[in-house]
């Protein structure tokens, strides 16, 4: 399960509709081990295109670089599609190379209501995840009722 | 003084865990010989049919090697190579 507050999520819905019917991509970053995004970053389609999506790789190497530098990792890898289902590709899928993201998928088609879904990718295997979208991590429940949080 | 090769997450099972290791060589294509001889099945992730692999970044200090000559760009002691994955994907 994708766990992520709501301002991200607008975020990411922002960016996408800004940007199509070009596809918008990005991370959000979080401390290493906690699944949690928190840091959010917008990224270049180098491709500028509305069927393609490639991080600009000089942009890439800052923004692994920095997320090292404070011991934060790629929680959230997004991008949109524009004119077809928030579902991964071929394309996406053979390039998905982090087994611990989220890949999470916009689609824009519709200009009223947009589609976000999230689904781990590992070794080619597809899997989607429910995705509770919450105000505030500290309010959100992690676990059965009776088991007290532990974030 | 070695060249020192930062290792992504996904390729980490050939180095034992190791987010750096230290190879040598005097050009790319060199270097990821010698890591192959270290840490067996590394190449086929980044080499194939005698290129660069597609789902792979490499850089030379700050430098992406695709605009740099690709496994023929030079290294030097003291460099330090970046692997990460290539993030991409899209509706094709």
């Amino acid at each position: 399960m994708l766990v992520i507050r709501r301002d991200l999520v607008d975020a990411m819905v922002a960016h996408a509709r800004r940007d199509h019917p070009d596809e918008a991509c990005g991370v959000i970053a979080g401390p290493e081990g906690a699944d949690q995004p928190e840091r959010f970053i917008e990224m270049t389609n180098a491709e500028r295109s509305p069927t393609f999506y490639r991080f600009d790789s000089g942009e890439q190497l800052r923004v692994w670089r920095d997320m090292d530098s404070r011991d934060e990792v790629p929680v959230v890898i997004y991008h949109s599609h524009t004119a077809t289902e928030a579902y991964p590709s071929r394309t996406d899928i053979s390039y998905a190379s982090e087994p611990d993201a989220h890949y999470v998928l916009i689609s824009t088609r519709d200009p009223e209501r947009h589609e976000l879904r999230s689904y781990r990718i590992v070794d080619g295997v597809v899997t989607e995840e429910p995705v509770e979208v919450v105000e505030s991590y500290m309010f959100a429940n992690t676990g059965a009722d009776d088991v007290p949080n532990c974030r | 003084m070695a060249i020192t090769v930062s290792i992504p997450t996904i390729l980490r099972t050939h180095t034992g865990g190791n987010k750096s290791v230290e190879a040598s060589g005097q050009t790319l294509g060199q270097v990821i010989d010698d890591l192959e001889g270290r840490h067996s099945g590394i190449k086929a992730k980044l080499v194939k049919e005698g290129s660069l692999h597609r789902f792979v970044n490499i850089y030379v200090n700050d430098e992406d090697v695709r605009f740099a000559g690709g496994l023929d760009a030079e290294v030097k002691d003291g460099d330090n190579i970046t692997i990460l994955p290539a993030v991409a994907g899209g509706a094709r």
